[in-house]
């Protein structure tokens, strides 16, 4: 397998502080720990943003660092949670004295690490939220499983939130647009190959040649079914279904559709699936309002994408609208 | 026999050896039902705590060695693991902290506070196909070794053939916690990576009992 590595062991630093160079307009970043954050942190009186989550799914989370998005970013090693330190000193270092909210992706090691970086924020006297993102609904939500993972879905609910805190709400209004966005969003993704992880040097799991994943989760953790490859049509078809009929999505709902690259794919496919999955929800009575196309969590150079839907009202659709500006979304500033 | 913290710094010491022995048998575990990284979490966590080792002062209990333990291991590995094994030497450390010297019952009650640790933090009972099906044979069969008289190097034994046995019992279960949940029986057939490197570590304080 080829990358463009040094010592494996380095390829999460040596990343960062690429970024840090490439962003220094937006960013800066703190190398022990390992953490990224805007250049003005903390902004006084507004709520601070902290994601984060294993490194390999770049852009997020610290393309997603900047106004109107998130105020830091902690990458962990590659598709491995950060540990709680990191996540420590960046909650402490952009709470601002409005408090500080942790958006967390529904992984178990994730989760973990989260909580324990809240308790000892807490104890340091740092008021912390956390929301949960899961919109995977190719996990049965079950006592049976650790829960519906949180995927691409996750963009969404930071730059909602990101919006919130850019217009002065509170830390308790700024975890409930949160988590009204979490309530209204689901997601559904494909494996067409596996990926590699740099330490590992091996594909974490195989594809046989006509061989696709559905379900997929964004580490290259096995999905839902392993189907034979089918045209993108059918593919979209297959992952729409779960995601439109789990709210479910209904005639007259004005939506976000978002379909995400998982890094390997080229652009030109994720129209032709683009194109397909705005053609099912308009048969539906399903009125696409707002729309993002490419890749933005993805899982190191697995070729495969994801679907998002995320239900609309005025507010979010405002929130959506306000200026961001990160390396990965930038508007209206 | 006396375990103390001499022992506890060569337990130590053998589970970092045997960490980096086993790296690529974990993480082949792992990318089978879960994402691939366990092995070299593992490795690189007890390293850091290898680096920490000599630092621990010579008054030290065997209590202490394993709160360094702790802190290293929330603060190097990452995952669920780092918090998970964390979170059970913290509790085993504060379990023994009055100790100079362990004995028999002093060892039931680390291992106890450390399997009850591990289920706070990760909520998983047993059958869930996770570390807790290593961790509660070896603390059932520590306490059974204990009551029945056995010296210190014969409960640990226990304790390891135990958890051995119960990571073995994991191959044919369904994942209930962790990201080998979201497999569904796709997970059978596969050993819980976090059980077997629970039943290596339990392994290496037998046999570093075995060498005082």
């Amino acid at each position: 397998m080829k990358k463009l590595v040094n010592d494996p062991k380095n390829v999460v630093n040596e990343a960062v502080a690429g970024f840090g160079a490439a962003h220094a307009d937006l960013v800066r970043v703190s190398t022990d720990p390992i953490f990224i954050v805007r250049k003005d942190a903390p902004v006084a009186g507004k709520v601070g943003i902290v994601s984060g989550g294993g490194s390999g799914h770049e852009p997020m989370h610290g393309g997603f660092v900047g106004p109107g998005m998130l105020d830091a970013a902690v990458p962990g090693a590659v598709f491995t949670s950060p540990t709680p330190d990191p996540i420590l000193a960046a909650t402490k270092a952009v709470d601002g004295g409005a408090g500080v909210l942790h958006i967390v992706k529904n992984y178990t090691g994730d989760v973990l690490n989260f909580e324990t970086a809240a308790d000892l924020a807490a104890a340091d006297g740092v008021e912390v939220r956390s929301v949960l993102v899961n919109d995977d609904v190719a996990v049965k939500d079950s006592l049976y499983t650790a829960g519906r993972r949180g995927v691409a879905g996750t963009v969404l609910v930071e730059k909602i939130a990101g919006a919130a805190a850019d217009r002065g709400d509170d830390l308790e209004s700024v975890a409930l647009v949160a988590e009204r966005v979490i309530g209204q969003v689901r997601s559904m993704g494909v494996a067409l190959t596996p990926c590699v992880v740099p330490h590992a040097g091996q594909p974490s799991f195989t594809l046989a040649e006509d061989e696709i994943e559905i379900g997929i989760g964004i580490h290259g953790e096995p999905g839902r079914e392993r189907i034979k490859l089918e045209p993108a049509d059918a593919i979209v078809d297959r992952l729409l279904g779960p995601i439109l009929d789990d709210i479910p999505f209904v005639a007259g709902d004005k939506v976000l559709l978002f379909v995400n690259g998982m890094g390997g794919t080229p652009q030109v496919e994720l129209y032709i699936v683009f194109r397909r999955a705005a053609e099912v929800l308009a048969e539906r009575g399903i009125e696409v309002t707002r729309t993002l196309v490419g890749n933005f969590t993805t899982s190191l150079e697995m070729q495969g994408m994801s679907i998002t839907v995320l239900k609309l009202d005025d507010e979010l659709t405002t929130l959506w609208d306000a200026p961001v500006q990160t390396a990965a979304l930038r508007w209206g500033r | 026999m006396n375990l103390g913290a001499t022992w506890a710094k060569a337990w130590i010491r053998n589970s970092a050896d045997v960490m980096s022995e086993h790296r690529i048998e974990l993480i082949d575990l792992d990318r089978e039902i879960g994402d691939g990284d366990h092995g070299e979490n593992m490795d690189r966590g007890f390293q850091a705590v290898l680096a920490k080792l000599d630092a621990v002062p010579a008054e030290a209990g065997p209590g202490d060695v394993l709160k360094m333990v702790a802190t290293t291991l929330i603060s190097t590995v990452g995952g669920a693991a780092g918090p998970l094994y964390g979170t059970a030497f913290l509790k085993a450390a504060i379990a023994i902290a009055d100790k100079t010297d362990l004995d028999g019952a002093a060892l039931v009650t680390l291992l106890t506070a450390a399997r009850d640790g591990i289920v706070l933090r990760g909520k998983a009972e047993s059958g869930d196909k996770t570390m807790v099906d290593a961790w509660t044979p070896a603390v059932d069969a520590a306490g059974a070794a204990q009551a029945a008289g056995a010296d210190d190097l014969a409960i640990l034994r226990a304790a390891a053939d135990a958890a051995e046995a119960g990571a073995l019992a994991t191959e044919p279960l369904v994942a209930h916690k962790g990201r080998a949940s979201y497999l569904g029986e796709r997970a059978i057939g596969h050993r819980d990576p976090g059980a077997q490197s629970s039943a290596l570590l339990l392994r290496a304080a037998a046999d570093t009992a075995a060498e005082a």
